[in-house]
C-alpha cells in the first residue's frame, strides 16, 4: 500500500508545487524560480529512488486504482495509475529534462515581464506531464492530456503581446484538439468493447483482448484508428507536422522542453501505452508504420531547405518520431524507449545552444568556406530535384492542408448560418429545445424509427452552434451562448437514451453553466468598458489593461470546454458510456462539437484578450514580428 | 510624393524606401549605428516627431515615465524650469511647468502607414499579409541562407529574381498557382511600375503603397536593401536588391488575390475612393511633442550639469616627472572604470584613451582563414593587410551543429549516441559552465603565440589590392598620429602599454555588439600588439626622432588585451621586454590583476543576481562565468547607460567618478593649437559614439519597434539575422536584455579647447557637423584655462554656467558599489 502513496506523490509534487507557485508573489522572482527547480529536483530524486527500488524488486508492472471521483450502477469513473518500464523511462526523462530547464529558465528569464506567469506554467505543465505519463486509463490519460494542450498554448503565447505567438498558439491547440477526437472515440468505443473503463493494465492480457476484440473487429478498428489520429496530432506526425514548427514562439527554454523534448514524445508514448490493445492488428500496426514512414520522409525533405535554426531541429525531430512510429510498429519498443530519450536530450541540447549557431557557423565558415554545390543531377532528374525542392519549401502542402481541409470547411458551414442572431438563439432554439423536453417525456408520441435519428440530429444540431461559434466574427455574446447551447442539445440527444437519469445530466451540465455565466459577466464587464474594441474580427489584447479579467475569463472558458476543473469533465465521459454502440453519428457529431467548442472558446480568449494591444499608448510590436 | 507629380518614378521610390528602411548590416558585422539616421538632417527634436508621426515610432520616454522620475527627483526641478525658460521664455515657466507635470494628453501614436493597404480588408476582406509574409520570407530566408539549410536553393548568378524565375522554369511544381502571375514572374517585360497597375492602379497611389507594404516588414526590406550595397556582408556571396525583393512580393500579392477572387479583380483605387496623402510632408506643431522634448532636455542636463560642474574643479597636481607606466586604452565606456582602478591601484601610472584601432587601419587574415577582416572604424577602407602565420588551430568542432544529426539515419544514430551525450554535456554546462565550442571568445580572435607580418618588404607584397605590412614611413605616421592626437609626446614610462579590447559569451547572436566598435565590431587585439610592435621598431624611432618625438630607448611598448566580459588580460609578445622591464612587468601585471578583481566588482553591482558584497576575487569569479554560461542573455552591459564623451586630459577628469557613462578620448590642446587632430578625433566621436548613443536610445524608447524585442524566443535566420518564431519579419537594432537599464540620454561630447577651435574643427567635415549642428549629439567646449563652458546650440557656443554644487565626494567607492544597483551621481575622487 505504500507504494501506493510513494506513486501518488509523483502527481502530488507536481500539484503542490502548482498551486505554491500561483501564490508567490509576482515580485519575488528568486522564490517562485527556486521553488519551481526545488519542486522537480524533489520529484527527480524521489523517481530515481523509486524506479531504483522497483528494478531491484523485479520490475513487474503494477496497476492502482487510485481514486474512484464516482460511480453508480454500471459505471465508474476513477483516477487509475499504471507502472511498467515505459512509465519509469517517461518519469525520468521528463524530470530531468526539466530540471535542467528550470535551472537554465531561472537566470535566462530574469527581468523578463511574465517571469512569475513562465514557472506557473512550466510547472503546470509538469503536472500534466507526469499525470499522462502515469495514467492508468483512458480517462485519466485524458486529464493529463487537457492539461498539456492548456499550457502548449500559454507557453506559445507566452509573448501575448504579439500577434503571430497569439495565432500560432491558435492554431496549436486546434490541432491538439483535433487530435483529441481520436482519444474521445477510443474512449466511446471502449466504453462499449470492455463495458467499463478499461485499464492499460488489463490492456497487457493478451487473452482477455482477444476475446473481446473478435467479432468487434469494426470497433476495434475505431479504437485504433482513434488512437493513432491522437497519436499523431500530438507527435506533429503525418499529416500534422506543420504545427510543430510554428509553435516556436515562446522563450527557448520553453521550446526546447515542449516541442523539442516532452511534449511533442506523447504521440510514441500513448503508441507505446497501448500497443498490447493493437498488437494483434495487423492493418494497423501496417498503417501506424506508413504514417511513420511517410512522417520520416516528408520531414526529412522539409528539414533540408529550412533556413532557420529551430524550424530546422523542429523537422529533424519529426523524422525521428516517424521512425520511432515503425519501430513500434515493428514491436521494438525498447529501441523505441531509447529512441525517444535520446531524441529528447539531443533536440533540447541543440534547441538551447541555438543562438550559438551564428558564432560557430560563421567561424567555421570563416575558416574552412567551401563553395557549396547540390549534387549535379541530370536533367531530367533536375526538374524533380527542383520540384522536391519548391514542394519541400511549402512543406508539402501539410499547413494548406489543415487549413483547407479541416478549418475552412468548418468557416464555411459558420458563415451559411449568418442567420443565427443572439434573438434568434432566445426565440426560436428555446422554444425548439423546450418543445424537444417534451417530447422526451413524451416518448410514445413519435415513431421509433424517428426517435432512432432524433439523438443524432440533436447532436448535429448541436455541433452546427459549436460552428457558427467558431466563425463568429461580429457578437461575443452569441459565439459565447452557443457553445453553451450546444451542450444542452447534447444533453438533450442522450437523454434520449434510456437509463440517462437527471443526476447525470446535472453532472454534465453543472459547471459548464456556471462556467458559461462567469464568462458573460466578464464579457459584460468588458463591453461596458470597451465597447468599441468588442468584436471576433481582430486580437484586441485586452490584457494589457485587464488582466485580471482576462485570467477570469480564461478559467471560464476552460469551464465551458469541460476542462477538468468542474465536474462536468466526468459529465463528458458520462455521456459517452450511454451513446450506444450503433450511434456512430451522435459520437461522431458530439467528439466534432466537443473539439470544436474548445477551440471556438480558446479563439474568443485569444482575440479579446491576448495580441497587440488595440490601444497605442505604450509600445507595440508589429504584426509582423 | 508630391502631389502634383503625376508619373511614378521607380527608381526614386525604390531609393526613398531605402533611405527610411532599417540599415542594419549581417550579425557577424553588427555595427552600432543612428536608428533613425534617415532623419537626422533635420533638427533632433523635428526628426524624431516625424519619424514618430510617419512610421508610430516612439520616440521619447512614455509621458507618465517623465514625470516619475521627476517625483523621484531623478529630472531636477531647477534645470526644468531652467530648460523652459530658455525655450519659452521666463514668463511662461508657470504654465509649461503646468502642462508638463499634470496636463492629460493622449499619447496615442497610430503613424501614417498602412492606410492604402488597409482596403484589401476593408472592401474585399483579404489579409495579405497571413500568406504572402510566411512564404516570401521563407523564398527569401532560404535564398540568402548562409549554412543553416542542408539542401541549398538553386542559386543563379544573376541573383535573386533570376534564381526564383530558373526555379520555377524548372520545377514540375510551381511556387505559385495562379497562371497569370507566373507569367508575369516570368516576363521579361514585366516591371514594378507594371505590378502597382494590376493591384493599385492609381499611379499617384504607387509610392504610399509600397511604403505600406515594406514597412509591414521592415526587417527583411532593410536587409535585402543593405545587402545589394554591401555584399561582403555574406561571406557565402548572395544578389539580392530591393528592387528584386520588392517586384517578387507584388507577384505574390498578385497571385493570392488570384487565388481568392480569380482574374477578374479590380485594382484597389477602383474598389474604394482613396486619398493620395502626403505622408512626408512637414509635421504640424504638437503640444504633446512639445512637453515630451522639454521633459527630454530637462532629464539630460540634469545629468549633464553637474558633470560640467565636476569638470571645473581645478586641481593643483604636482606633475610626476617619468610616469610608473603608462597605458593607452580604447576610447570606449566600458574602459572607463579599468582606467580608473589602474591609476589608484598602481601609483604613479598614466593612462589614455584613444579609439580602439590605435590609429592603424588594416585588414587582418588570421591563419587558415579564408577570408580577410576589417579591424577599424567602419568608414574607413584600409589598403593594408597584415597576416597571422605560426598560429594554431582554434576553431574546434562541435558535432551538435553538424548537419548529419538532421537527416533521417544520422539522427537516428545521433539519439543513443550524441543525444545521451548532450544530456551530460547539458547538464554540465547549466551546473558548471565552462569552456565549449560553441562560445565567442576575444582572445580567440588572434592566436597570442602566432606570427603577425608587420613590416612590408622592400618592394611590398600586394594581395587583392592591398600592401601586406606598412612601409616604415607608414608605421611612422601611424605612430606619430596616434601619440600627437593623445598629447603623448615626452616623459614616456618604461613600459606603455597598448591594451585593445573585446568581448566573450555564448548563445549571443548579437555578439559582434560587444566587441571594439573602432575594429568593426571586432577584438582589439591584432591592432594592439601591431601598434606596440611599430613603436618597439628601432628605425621607426629614428624617424620619431625626426619628427620631434624623441622615445627613450628603454621605454617599451606592449600590446595587451582586455576582455570586457571576463575581465581579464592577455599580453602580446613579452619576449621582447628588456630585464628591467621584464621585472617591472611582472609586478604591474599583478597590479593589473586586483585592478581587473576591482573592477568585476563594481561591475557585478549591475547584475542583480550577484552577491556585491563578497570579497573582490570571488565575485570576479563568478563574473568570469557568465560568459561561459548558455542561460545568462547578459554576460555583460556592453554600452548601457552610455552618456557623455570626453574629449581631453586625462588628469583634468580623473577626479571625477563618471560611473563607466563616458567615453574618454585623450587630447591635449596645447599640443595641438590649430585643432588639427581635434578634426580627426571628432570625425570619429560623432558617428562612432553617436551611432553607439542614438542606437541604444531608440531601441530603449521603442523597443518593440526600434529594438529587437526580447531576445528569449529569437530565432537564428540564415545565420545573418534573429526572428521571432517561424514567420517573423528580421528584428533590428538591439534586444531588450541589452537596454534594461539604460537611459535615453543623448550624448554629450565634452570638448577641452578654445570654443572658435572646436567651431572650426567641427566645421570641416558636413557629415560631421550634421551631428552637431542638428543636436543629435550635445557639443560643450571647455576652456581650457578659464574652464568656463560652451554650450554649441543653434550652430554657435553659448556659455553655460551649471546650476549645480560641485559634486560630493566620495571617501569610499566600495560601500557605495555594495549599496546601489541603480545609476549613481559624479562623484569628486578624493584618493586620485
Amino acid at each position: 500500500m505504500e507504494v501506493n502513496y510513494f506513486i501518488l506523490s509523483f502527481v502530488l509534487i507536481p500539484l503542490i508545487g502548482f498551486i505554491t507557485s500561483l501564490l508567490t508573489p509576482e515580485k519575488k522572482e528568486n522564490t517562485i524560480s527556486r521553488l519551481a527547480f526545488l519542486v522537480v529536483l524533489f520529484q527527480l530524486i524521489s523517481v530515481v529512488l523509486f524506479i531504483s527500488f522497483w528494478i531491484f524488486s523485479g520490475a513487474e508492472s503494477f496497476n492502482i486504482k487510485e481514486i474512484v471521483l464516482y460511480s453508480s450502477k454500471e459505471y465508474e469513473f476513477l483516477i487509475d495509475i499504471y507502472f511498467d518500464e515505459i512509465t519509469a523511462v517517461y518519469l525520468f526523462v521528463g524530470s530531468f529534462v526539466s530540471l535542467l530547464i528550470t535551472r537554465y529558465s531561472a537566470y535566462y528569464m530574469h527581468m523578463e515581464l511574465g517571469f512569475k506567469r513562465f514557472f506557473n506554467t512550466i510547472l503546470f505543465f509538469f503536472l500534466g506531464y507526469n499525470f499522462t505519463v502515469l495514467s492508468g486509463n483512458f480517462e485519466t490519460l485524458f486529464i493529463g492530456w487537457e492539461i498539456l494542450g492548456i499550457s502548449s498554448f500559454l507557453l506559445i503565447a507566452f509573448y501575448r503581446d504579439r500577434y503571430l505567438p497569439v495565432r500560432n498558439a491558435v492554431k496549436v491547440f486546434s490541432i491538439y484538439r483535433i487530435g483529441d477526437v481520436g482519444i474521445f472515440l477510443a474512449m466511446w468505443a471502449s466504453h462499449h468493447l470492455w463495458h467499463e473503463n478499461i485499464t492499460f493494465y488489463k490492456l497487457q492480457n493478451y487473452d482477455l483482448v482477444h476475446e473481446h476484440l473478435s467479432g468487434h473487429s469494426l470497433i476495434g478498428i475505431i479504437i485504433s484508428l482513434g488512437i493513432l489520429i491522437a497519436a499523431s496530432a500530438k507527435s506533429a506526425a503525418f499529416p500534422f507536422s506543420s504545427w510543430l514548427p510554428r509553435a516556436m514562439e515562446g522563450p527557448t527554454p520553453s521550446s526546447a522542453v515542449f516541442y523539442g523534448s516532452l511534449s511533442v514524445h506523447f504521440g510514441v508514448f500513448l503508441l507505446l501505452r497501448t500497443f498490447p490493445f493493437w498488437e494483434h492488428q495487423i492493418s494497423v500496426r501496417i498503417l501506424i508504420g506508413l504514417v511513420g514512414l511517410i512522417t520520416a520522409l516528408t520531414a526529412f525533405l522539409i528539414t533540408g531547405v529550412q533556413a532557420t535554426i529551430k524550424t530546422k531541429i523542429a523537422y529533424a525531430s519529426i523524422a525521428q518520431i516517424g521512425i520511432m512510429f515503425i519501430e513500434i510498429a515493428l514491436g521494438l519498443e525498447t529501441l523505441a524507449l531509447i529512441h525517444f530519450a535520446g531524441n529528447a536530450f539531443l533536440r533540447t541540447y541543440q534547441l538551447l545552444v541555438s543562438p550559438s549557431v551564428v558564432s560557430y557557423q560563421i567561424r567555421d565558415q570563416f575558416y574552412h568556406f567551401k563553395t557549396y554545390r547540390n549534387v549535379q543531377f541530370p536533367k531530367f532528374l533536375k526538374r524533380f530535384e527542383s520540384t522536391f525542392y519548391v514542394l519541400s519549401l511549402k512543406e508539402w502542402y501539410l499547413d494548406v492542408f489543415m487549413q483547407k481541409w479541416i478549418f475552412f470547411p468548418v468557416k464555411r458551414i459558420g458563415k451559411y448560418l449568418h442567420f443565427i442572431t443572439i434573438k434568434n438563439v432566445f426565440f426560436i432554439f428555446i422554444p425548439i429545445y423546450i418543445s424537444g423536453i417534451i417530447l422526451l417525456e413524451n416518448q410514445q408520441i413519435i415513431n421509433a424509427e424517428i426517435l432512432g435519428f432524433l439523438p443524432g440530429l440533436l447532436a448535429f444540431m448541436g455541433m452546427l452552434m459549436v460552428f457558427k461559434s467558431f466563425s463568429e466574427k461580429e457578437n461575443p455574446y452569441l459565439a459565447w451562448v452557443l457553445i453553451l447551447i450546444n451542450h444542452f442539445w447534447v444533453a438533450l440527444a442522450v437523454s434520449f437514451n434510456e437509463h440517462f437519469e437527471f443526476a447525470e445530466t446535472f453532472i454534465y451540465l453543472s459547471g459548464i453553466s456556471i462556467a458559461s455565466i462567469i464568462g458573460f459577466i466578464c464579457l459584460f464587464t468588458l463591453k461596458k468598458r470597451e465597447p468599441e474594441f468588442f468584436n471576433l474580427k481582430m486580437y484586441f489584447g485586452h490584457v494589457y489593461q485587464y488582466p485580471i479579467l482576462s485570467l477570469v475569463f480564461l478559467i471560464s472558458s476552460l469551464g465551458i470546454m469541460g476542462f477538468p476543473i468542474t465536474l462536468s469533465f466526468i459529465g463528458e465521459d458520462l455521456i459517452f458510456s450511454h451513446i450506444k454502440a450503433a450511434q456512430y453519428a451522435l459520437a461522431f457529431f458530439y467528439s466534432i462539437s466537443f473539439v470544436f467548442g474548445g477551440i471556438a472558446a480558446i479563439r474568443m480568449y485569444a482575440r479579446l484578450f491576448l495580441g497587440p494591444h488595440c490601444k497605442p499608448t505604450h509600445e507595440i510590436s508589429l504584426k509582423s514580428s | 510624393m508630391n502631389e502634383n507629380q503625376s508619373v511614378f518614378n521607380e527608381i526614386s521610390t525604390l531609393n526613398h524606401l531605402r533611405h527610411y528602411l532599417p540599415h542594419q548590416a549581417p550579425l557577424k558585422d553588427f555595427i552600432h549605428h543612428n536608428t533613425l539616421h534617415a532623419f537626422q538632417n533635420k533638427s533632433f527634436h523635428e526628426g524624431v516627431q516625424q519619424a514618430s508621426e510617419i512610421f508610430g515610432y516612439r520616440v521619447y520616454l512614455e509621458l507618465k515615465q517623465f514625470r516619475k522620475l521627476f517625483e523621484q527627483e531623478k529630472i531636477n526641478k531647477n534645470i526644468l524650469l531652467k530648460v523652459i525658460a530658455d525655450k519659452k521664455g521666463k514668463d511662461q515657466t508657470d504654465f509649461w511647468f503646468t502642462k508638463m507635470c499634470h496636463h492629460n494628453y493622449d499619447t496615442s501614436i497610430k503613424g501614417k502607414l498602412g492606410q492604402i493597404r488597409q482596403y484589401w480588408r476593408k472592401s474585399v476582406s483579404i489579409n495579405l499579409d497571413k500568406v504572402v509574409h510566411p512564404l516570401l520570407f521563407r523564398v527569401c530566408g532560404a535564398y540568402l541562407d548562409q549554412g543553416i539549410s542542408i539542401w541549398k536553393f538553386p542559386i543563379h548568378k544573376d541573383g535573386f529574381l533570376a534564381s526564383i524565375q530558373q526555379l520555377e522554369k524548372s520545377s514540375l511544381r510551381s511556387l505559385i498557382k495562379s497562371k497569370r502571375a507566373i507569367s508575369l514572374l516570368l516576363s521579361p517585360e514585366t516591371t514594378i511600375t507594371g505590378l502597382l497597375h494590376i493591384l493599385v492602379g492609381n499611379e499617384a497611389l504607387f509610392e504610399n503603397y509600397l511604403f505600406d507594404q515594406q514597412f509591414a516588414h521592415p526587417g527583411w526590406s532593410g536587409m535585402a536593401a543593405v545587402l545589394e550595397h554591401q555584399p561582403e556582408g555574406l561571406l557565402d556571396y548572395r544578389k539580392i536588391s530591393l528592387h528584386d525583393f520588392v517586384f517578387f512580393e507584388l507577384i505574390l500579392e498578385i497571385e493570392y488575390l488570384d487565388s481568392i477572387l480569380g482574374t477578374e479583380w479590380k485594382p484597389l483605387a477602383q474598389q474604394a475612393e482613396i486619398d493620395a496623402a502626403n505622408i512626408f510632408e512637414k509635421p504640424a506643431y504638437s503640444e504633446l511633442f512639445d512637453v515630451l522634448s522639454l521633459w527630454q532636455e530637462a532629464m539630460e542636463w540634469s545629468f549633464y550639469d553637474p558633470i560640467l560642474k565636476g569638470l571645473q574643479i581645478k586641481r593643483n597636481e604636482v606633475p610626476v616627472k617619468t610616469p610608473a607606466l603608462q597605458a593607452i586604452f580604447c576610447i570606449d565606456d566600458r574602459e572607463c572604470s579599468i582606467r580608473r582602478h589602474v591609476e589608484i591601484v598602481i601609483e604613479g601610472s598614466e593612462t589614455f584613451g584613444s579609439a580602439g584601432f590605435f590609429n592603424a587601419e588594416f585588414y587582418f587574415q588570421p591563419e587558415h582563414g579564408n577570408f580577410y577582416t576589417k579591424v577599424c572604424p567602419a568608414p574607413l577602407t584600409p589598403k593594408y593587410i597584415i597576416k597571422e602565420s605560426e598560429a594554431r588551430v582554434r576553431h574546434k568542432k562541435d558535432a551538435i551543429f553538424g548537419q548529419s544529426s538532421h537527416s533521417i539515419l544520422g539522427g537516428w544514430i545521433s539519439a543513443p549516441t550524441m543525444g545521451f551525450l548532450s544530456a551530460f554535456k547539458l547538464a554540465y554546462n547549466i551546473f558548471m559552465p565552462s569552456e565549449s565550442p560553441v562560445m565567442v571568445s576575444s582572445s580567440k580572435h588572434m592566436d597570442k603565440n602566432g606570427k603577425l607580418k608587420i613590416q612590408a618588404a622592400e618592394k611590398p607584397a600586394v594581395e587583392n589590392g592591398l600592401q601586406v605590412g606598412y612601409t616604415l614611413q607608414e608605421m611612422t605616421d601611424r605612430i606619430e598620429g596616434l601619440f600627437r592626437s593623445i598629447g603623448l609626446l615626452e616623459s614616456f614610462a618604461p613600459i606603455v602599454y597598448i591594451v585593445g579590447h573585446g568581448a566573450s559569451s555564448v548563445n549571443n547572436t548579437h555578439y559582434a555588439g560587444y566587441d571594439c566598435g573602432a575594429c568593426s565590431g571586432r577584438a582589439g587585439s591584432v591592432n594592439a600588439r601591431v601598434v606596440a610592435a611599430m613603436a618597439n621598431n628601432a628605425e621607426v624611432r629614428k624617424l620619431l626622432t625626426e619628427r620631434g618625438i624623441r622615445i627613450p630607448e628603454t621605454t617599451q611598448f606592449l600590446g595587451a588585451l582586455h576582455d570586457t566580459t571576463k575581465d581579464e588580460i592577455v599580453w602580446y609578445d613579452l619576449d621582447i621586454l628588456n630585464p628591467d622591464n621584464k621585472s617591472l612587468h611582472a609586478a604591474y601585471s599583478k597590479s593589473f590583476q586586483h585592478a581587473l578583481d576591482l573592477n568585476a566588482k563594481e561591475r557585478s553591482r549591475r547584475f542583480l543576481l550577484m552577491d556585491t558584497n563578497a570579497p573582490a576575487a570571488e565575485i570576479h569569479k563568478k563574473v568570469k562565468k557568465r560568459a561561459l554560461s548558455l542561460f545568462e542573455p547578459r554576460p555583460e552591459w556592453n554600452h548601457a547607460t552610455n552618456a557623455m564623451c570626453i574629449v581631453g586630459q586625462r588628469k583634468n577628469n580623473k577626479h571625477l567618478f563618471l560611473d563607466r557613462r563616458s567615453f574618454l578620448n585623450s587630447y591635449d590642446y596645447s599640443k595641438d593649437p590649430t585643432g588639427k587632430y581635434l578634426q580627426n578625433i571628432l570625425r570619429a566621436v560623432a558617428p562612432v559614439c553617436g551611432g553607439i548613443n542614438l542606437e541604444y536610445y531608440f531601441s530603449r524608447v521603442d523597443n518593440a519597434r526600434l529594438g529587437a524585442g526580447t531576445k528569449l524566443p529569437h530565432n537564428v535566420i540564415g545565420l545573418f539575422a534573429v526572428a521571432n518564431g517561424m514567420d517573423g519579419d528580421l528584428r533590428t537594432g538591439l534586444p531588450r536584455q541589452m537596454i534594461n537599464i539604460h537611459e535615453p540620454l543623448r550624448i554629450i561630447v565634452i570638448v577641452e579647447h578654445y570654443p572658435e577651435i572646436v567651431e572650426d574643427a567641427i566645421h570641416t567635415n558636413e557629415a560631421t557637423y550634421e551631428w552637431f549642428k542638428n543636436s543629435w549629439v550635445h557639443l560643450v567646449a571647455l576652456h581650457p584655462e578659464t574652464k568656463q563652458l560652451y554650450h554649441f546650440k543653434n550652430e554657435a557656443f553659448i556659455a553655460y554656467e551649471p546650476l549645480a554644487d560641485f559634486p560630493k565626494q566620495a571617501k569610499n567607492l566600495d560601500e557605495i558599489f555594495e549599496s546601489s544597483s541603480e545609476s549613481l551621481p559624479v562623484y569628486e575622487l578624493l584618493n586620485a
